[in-house]
Parts: structure tokens; sequence; C-alpha cells
């Protein structure tokens, strides 16, 4: 029996998600992110016309897309496909040139002062690829609106909120195959 | 109908607005566009006529090559932000990378441009260069070679003179994610550009008169080549989509409006289109007054395509649907 690869990914739920920021926190604690710098944030969009006014909290962070312009624009390689096809930065291969954060349509990078090499989301991948299921900003979600899986399991909470909710990925027509998807 | 949309993030040179690359990327892709532009002018003039009488100034002007080149290549080190691992650019080759590209082109470069140099620098000074040099024996060999393959090494230099221009552009518009780069004029825009400020830099030179006057005369069609591949570049992004729409807008209204329309259309390629002009209709010798507009104009050029490309994104377009 051929074993199915695993293809990670995040769904947030819009409907449930009240910005509270807890997912932001989580990751810099649980990352050591930078101080003044963050691997996620909560977008808030408020459409409509006085009084139907509609309001949706995103937490956002790197889409880890299937086809990511930053992967393909790295001279060294630094860029690349990792677990799952995460998307994640070789620190010790990145020269700092910042092509990649300029080919990222959803501004997920940043050059880390400390180190002069780029940041982002890593989906955890340090935690899920020793046996854990979750990532920081999942486990201290208070209303479980952020949950992260493989794709590819059809068994996985992941997968079947994929197939049973209606979503939308940010920028589609970036053409990036993100894999960051929104519940609504 | 509003849409108002506010973020929790704001990271360092990547909000409100993306300010990763700034003036020594401008610099280093301006001296490229000159270096690439000193490579194909001057390799042209040794294919086309090698044995032909030169102006001393003409016969070294192709050591600029090397010697700006490297000069581009700190500011690109600069611009790095992690310095140290430079040398990992050789440690890979990455084909969907312009980056990867540009950086192996370099390696080709520096040879081409060092043998073109050595081919055309006076004999007498040549003579005087060799006898100093260490590793003599094996200087005289590669000079010698370089000698009889003069044609082969012009060749060489207008090719990887092409190839740096085109990928000064391409570097840029291959980015997908800044619309007003994401275009595929904008490796012509540079080559013609990159050769239009190589000639510019030529003519500050102090040449012969009857080289002054061809080269005066490459360069004003090269200007016209320049401005019929901007309006191509602008109706390109005019036609296109929302976000190539809003690239445009910093160009076209946006906060660069006056900067490029003052300092690029107008001081840097149709007011030295116009002197040129009016020095051949009066058959006088072009001067250098026209030649030090081209390069401010090639220099404003990028730095302001470089800046307003990262002042509009899809980032902008980012909202909940």
């Amino acid at each position: 029996m051929s074993r199915i690869r695993k293809r990670y990914g995040m769904a947030v739920d819009t409907r449930t998600c009240v910005g509270c920021s807890a997912c932001v926190i989580a990751c810099k604690t649980e990352n050591g992110v930078a101080d003044g710098f963050c691997r996620d944030w909560i977008t808030t969009s408020t459409t409509g016309a006085f009084p139907d006014l509609t309001m949706t909290i995103q937490s956002e962070r790197c889409h880890h897309c299937e086809d990511a312009p930053c992967v393909g624009v790295c001279p060294t390689g630094a860029s690349h496909y990792g677990p799952g096809g995460t998307v994640l930065v070789n620190q010790t291969k990145c020269t700092g040139c910042k092509a990649c954060i300029a080919a990222c349509p959803y501004g997920a990078r940043f050059v880390d002062p400390r180190t002069g090499a780029v940041d982002k989301c890593t989906f955890c991948v340090h935690r899920t690829e020793r046996g854990g299921a979750t990532t920081a900003c999942q486990d201290v979600c208070p209303t479980e609106s952020i949950v992260f899986g493989d794709l590819n399991d059809p068994t996985s909470a992941i997968a079947q909120l994929i197939a049973k909710r209606e979503r939308y990925t940010l920028l589609p027509e970036a053409g990036t195959r993100p894999k960051l998807f929104y519940l609504t | 109908m509003m849409q108002e949309i506010t973020t929790t993030r704001g990271n360092h040179l990547i909000d409100p607005v993306l300010h990763i690359w700034h003036g020594e990327v401008a610099l280093y892709l301006f001296l490229g566009g000159v270096v690439a532009g000193l490579m194909i002018i001057t390799g042209w003039w040794k294919t086309r006529a090698p044995d032909a009488p030169q102006s001393r100034a003409l016969s070294l002007l192709p050591w600029a090559a090397p010697v700006l080149l490297s000069l581009g290549m700190v500011f690109l080190w600069l611009d790095l932000e992690h310095r140290m691992n430079a040398f990992r650019f050789y440690l890979a080759f990455r084909p969907t990378s312009p980056m990867s590209w540009g950086s192996w082109i370099l390696v080709a470069v520096y040879p081409a441009s060092i043998l073109l140099a050595w081919i055309t620098t006076p004999t007498d000074l040549r003579t005087r260069i060799t006898t100093k040099m260490p590793f003599r024996a094996a200087f005289e060999r590669i000079g010698a070679w370089a000698l009889a393959h003069t044609r082969l090494v012009a060749r060489i230099n207008v090719l990887a003179g092409a190839a740096l221009g085109v990928y000064t552009g391409v570097l840029l518009g291959t980015i997908g994610a800044r619309p007003l780069w994401n275009s595929a004029i904008l490796g012509p825009l540079f080559l013609t550009s990159g050769l239009s400020t190589g000639a510019a830099f030529m003519l500050m030179a102090r040449l012969a008169d009857r080289e002054r006057v061809v080269l005066s005369r490459v360069d004003m069609g090269l200007i016209v080549a320049e401005l019929l591949l901007i309006g191509v570049w602008f109706t390109g992004l005019a036609s296109a989509g929302g976000a190539a729409q809003v690239g445009l807008s910093a160009l076209l209204g946006g906060p660069y409006t006056a900067a490029f329309w003052s300092l690029v259309i107008a001081a840097g390629l149709v007011a030295p289109l116009m002197a040129e002009w009016l020095e051949h209709r009066h058959q006088a010798i072009p001067g250098r007054f026209a030649a030090a507009l081209v390069l401010m104009g090639g220099l404003a050029l990028r730095w302001i395509i470089v800046y307003a490309g990262q002042y509009t994104g899809w980032a902008s377009h980012v909202a909940a649907r």
C-alpha cells in the first residue's frame, strides 16, 4: 500500500474568531519571535453600508502556498518546502537578500534583526514533526477557531471541515494555491 | 459601500508599505546597467572594426566595466541583511530565481570584461603592465590568447552585457507580488536604459570627435526606444487587472508621480534627447551636458521604480470575502 504524502494546512473559523490575539502572543512565546515583530496577526475588515455592516476577523499568517513564489525566487535554496509542504526558511543558507519578502503577496515574511535571516510562520513544524498534533496558535485559541492538520488525511479534523464548510482563501488570483483556509 | 481593514501587524520594513530595498539596490541596478551598456557598446565597436584606430580614452574605457561592476557589487552586498552568508549565492544554482541567474552571470561578466579591456588597452601600456605582473608567463599566455581571439572576446562581451542588462530588469519584473514591477517589459527597458547610460558614461570621457558623434547618435535612438518601452509598460499595466492599475497609480497621480515625470521623463530622457538633437542639427560636437542628464535619468529611473514598486502590492487587496 502506498503512503499518501502529508499536506499540512490550516483552517480559521471566521464565525467564531473574536480577534483576541491569543494566537499572536502564543506564537511569539513558542517561537521566540523578535521584539516588535509577529509571525501571525489579526486582520479585521468591515464591509457594507451603515447600518448593514459585516465584520470579519481573520487570524493570518504565512499561507504555506503549494506554489510559493518565495521558494521560487530564493537564490540559495534557503526558502524551501519542508515536511507536509510547509514553507520554511533555512537560516544558515539565508543571505537576507529579501527577494522572498518582495515576492510574498501576503506580507508574511520579515527580516529577524537578531540574525539578519528571514523569519516567518513554520506551522510549528518543530512540534508537529515530533508527534505533536497542534500548533501553538491552535493550542491557545479560546474559541477553537484554528484547526491545523493533514489535508490529505480524510479522517483529520481539517479535511472534514474543508469538505463540509464554505470557505475562502486570500488572494486566489495571485495563483499561489494557499493552504490557509477561512471558514464562513 | 465601505470596506475598512485594520490589522495588528506592524512588522518593520513590511508595514504599512513594503520598504525592504533601498538606494543600494537602485545603485546596483544602475551600475549593472552602465556596465552592460559599456560591454555591449565597446564589444560591438571591437567586433565591427577590430583594427580601426581609437582614441586613447575609448581604448581604456572597457576597464570601467569591471571597476563599476565591483562598485555595484559592494552596494548589493551592503543591501544584504546577512552579509557573511553572501558566499551562499555560489553554492547553489536555482533556475527559477533571477537573483541566482544574476549571481552566475556576474561570474561570466568579470573575465569577459577584463579580457576585452586587455585587448583594447594600447600596446605600450600593455607592455608596461605585463612586465610588472606576478605570474608573468601565465598572464602573457592568457593575454596572447585574448589578442588572438579578439572577435570572440568582443562577441562574448556583447552577449554577457545583454544578459546582465536584461537581468537587472528581470530581477524586478518576475516578482508577481509587486504589480508595478511584474511586467516582461522591464527586462528590455532596463537593457535599453543600460545601453543609453553606458553610451552616456563613455561620452563623459575625452573621446575623439567622430566617436562622440557616433555615440550621441546611438544614444538618441536608445532614448526614443526607452520612451516607447515606458509607454508599452504603462499601457500593459493600465489594461491589466486592478492590482496592476493600483501599481501604476504610484507613477500616475500617486506619491512618485512628480519625481518620475520630472527626473526620469523630462530631465532624464526628453531634455537630453532635445540637447543631442540640437547638437546634431547644428553639427556641433556632442558635449557632456546631455550625457550627464542621461546618467542622472538612468539612476532616477531605477531608484523610483525600486521604491514605487514596493509602495503597492497585492497585500493592499487582502480582505475578507
